[in-house]
């Protein structure tokens, strides 16, 4: 229990840096930690204590796996959530570095071109 | 048909990559194939509205382990909108494309962004539903600020970054629905979570749900981010973001988890009717205010979005008869396809005026209704229908959300729908007046006609306007009826796991 609500503290405090960070990076930094605080909380969803890999080994009895293995399918997710934030995580990158181009500044207060 | 069902976004994905490979020989032929593999996808849209409700089991799999596929009357009415859309936009950005550079790499990102949302509306699957929406949505970040000026690159920024939290909001939800049914097969969802009934878990999960699709489909509190980002991008990916997009990403996934997953309660209807009350009306007073083409355009759909959301969450109430919750709606799908079409078609407009005069400021533009008649005159069939004038279709669409409205008895919704309807129609007078006609400014005096490529996805558009308005009263409404009763049938989405 007490691991979900370090999650949720992790996710709160990465919201905490998006939204009172004025320097873009430190905002992209607040949206990877929200990222990393839902990954950890997918794969507790299927972690289990002392659990084995769900794979089927001979001489094994089947009904260890449902008994002890973790559930592979939060893990599957991980890897494909971490692999879009790497995604989201370039662009965001670029765009701040041209950003910084062309106002010659990361702050987002002085970035304020549209209005309304 | 059936078989090739996957299709829909394998044929843009595959699309996507070779046409920046084609580029390295011919400039040329990223055009053709942008233009051949959209025209396919539009045909094979319209072929699939004659196909029964089916499932389509990728690789083979059985659900609920594998991924499922799901074709029945909803997906197969924003297929249409999408991909029929998109066909008229990359018409229009053949000749629209040449004032930027790097057109091979625009069309590789439009197709990314078709492929994710034709993604989100096939797929049965909660995660595949994910991965199909950052698809859908990293492709329109990196559209907004194709133009790479101050200002793309700013509203592109603000985007991403609202983006990014509605996804994980939805992430989020998702883990949740997981971790409460150990399922992400939706009709295998909807069949767990009728045993769980709604308790605190499936109520924050909803919240997360609303919040994440409710940024994507900017509704009022969540719609910072539309009138920045829709008009910075290229014009015909401005008629894709507000036409398109916004519609499959947020409307349509509200619709699915809501009705199918979730199923009809009282919360969720209310909070949506409040919705899209509040935004019809916040967005239609600022809209009167812009002096931007483009940005009264965007404040606009943030306003019809409301009628679309009323409607729907009209239809979610459990309480109101099931006539009244079909006809709310069969007005909210018609006014989704309605808008999609006079909203491209505006967007569009304004694109070719902005290609001919360079300005979209309303203040510096005047008269054009003597310099560019094709234009005008399909700009002014847009902003009549979407005002809400009689044969046209808007007019439809929002006399029906407003009748149920009034039969499931809520009277201030109704006449909040009908006072917007009047906001709607004052500031598109103010675009009348101020762009085509009054006197034509001295800078303008050159100006000429914008080239066929452009004004022919125009003319089009605007005929589906009016034939759409004269014909409703007539025919026999074949595709909102499958939609409607696909959404109100529960029971038969469930079905779907035993079958196919």
């Amino acid at each position: 229990m007490i691991l979900y609500f370090l999650s949720l503290v992790l996710f709160v405090m990465g919201l905490y840096c998006l939204i009172a960070k004025k320097n873009i990076i430190k905002k992209i930094i607040g949206i990877v930690i929200t990222e990393y605080s839902i990954n950890l909380f997918l794969i507790l969803i299927g972690y289990r204590k002392d659990g084995i890999a769900p794979i089927l080994f001979r001489g094994m009895a089947r009904a260890e796996i449902p008994d002890r293995a973790v559930d592979p399918l939060p893990q599957a997710l991980v890897l494909t959530s971490i692999v879009i934030g790497l995604g989201v995580l370039a662009l965001m990158v670029a765009i701040c570095l041209r950003l910084y181009e062309k106002y010659k500044t990361f702050d987002m207060s002085e970035i304020n071109k549209l209005k309304g | 048909m059936q078989g090739y069902y996957p299709l829909f976004t394998a044929i843009p994905l595959a699309t996507a990559f070779f046409s920046l490979l084609v580029a390295k020989i011919s400039r040329k032929a990223a055009d053709y194939f942008a233009f051949i593999a959209s025209g396919v996808l539009a045909v094979m849209a319209i072929k699939m509205l004659f196909e029964p409700p089916f499932m389509y089991k990728v690789g083979g799999w059985l659900p609920p382990w594998g991924i499922m596929l799901v074709s029945d009357g909803l997906s197969s009415l924003m297929l249409v909108v999408i991909n029929v859309i998109s066909f008229l936009a990359i018409v229009f950005s053949i000749k629209y494309m040449t004032t930027y550079t790097a057109k091979p790499k625009y069309y590789s990102l439009f197709l990314l962004m078709i492929a994710g949302m034709n993604g989100v509306v096939i797929t049965g699957d909660m995660f595949n539903l994910y991965v199909f929406l950052e698809i859908a949505s990293i492709a329109s970040y990196a559209l907004v600020g194709f133009g790479c000026e101050k200002e793309e690159l700013e509203a592109s920024f603000k985007y991403l970054i609202l983006g990014g939290v509605a996804s994980t909001a939805v992430l989020f939800g998702v883990g949740f629905l997981y971790s409460l049914t150990g399922t992400l097969n939706m009709p295998d969802l909807a069949q767990q979570l009728e045993l769980v009934g709604i308790n605190r878990a499936v109520a924050f999960v909803i919240a997360l749900f609303i919040m994440g699709f409710g940024l994507k489909a900017s509704s009022v509190p969540f719609h910072a981010w539309l009138p920045d980002a829709h008009p910075s991008a290229p014009a015909p990916i401005s008629a894709m973001l507000s036409g398109v997009l916004i519609k499959a990403l947020g409307i349509y996934t509200i619709t699915r988890i809501m009705f199918h997953v979730i199923g009809q309660n009282v919360m969720v209807s209310s909070i949506l009717m409040f919705l899209g009350a509040l935004s019809m009306v916040v967005a239609g007073l600022l809209a009167i205010g812009q002096s931007d083409f483009k940005r009264m355009l965007a404040y606009s759909s943030i306003s019809q979005i409301g009628y679309i959301l009323i409607g729907l969450g009209l239809a979610l109430n459990p309480n109101v008869s099931v006539a009244v919750a079909a006809l709310g709606l069969i007005g909210a799908l018609f006014h989704l396809v309605n808008h999609a079409v006079f909203k491209s078609l505006l967007f569009l407009c304004s694109g070719a005026v902005e290609y001919r005069t360079g300005t979209r400021d309303l203040g510096k533009l005047g008269g054009l209704i003597r310099k560019m008649p094709v234009t005008s005159a399909t700009c002014a069939i847009g902003s009549l229908s979407i005002a809400g004038i009689p044969p046209l279709n808007g007019f439809w669409s929002k006399l029906i959300i407003i009748i149920a409205l009034l039969r499931g008895g809520y009277m201030i919704y109704g006449t909040i729908a009908v006072a917007v309807g009047f906001i709607t129609l004052v500031y598109f007078i103010k675009l009348q007046r101020e762009a085509l006609f009054g006197t034509l400014p001295q800078a303008l005096r050159e100006v000429r006609e914008a080239p066929f490529a452009m004004t022919l996805p125009l003319v089009i558009l605007a005929a589906l306007c009016v034939a759409l308005g004269i014909a409703y009263p007539f025919v026999d409404h074949h595709l909102l009826q499958a939609a409607k009763d696909t959404l109100l049938d529960k029971m038969a989405f469930m079905n779907l796991l035993m079958g196919g």
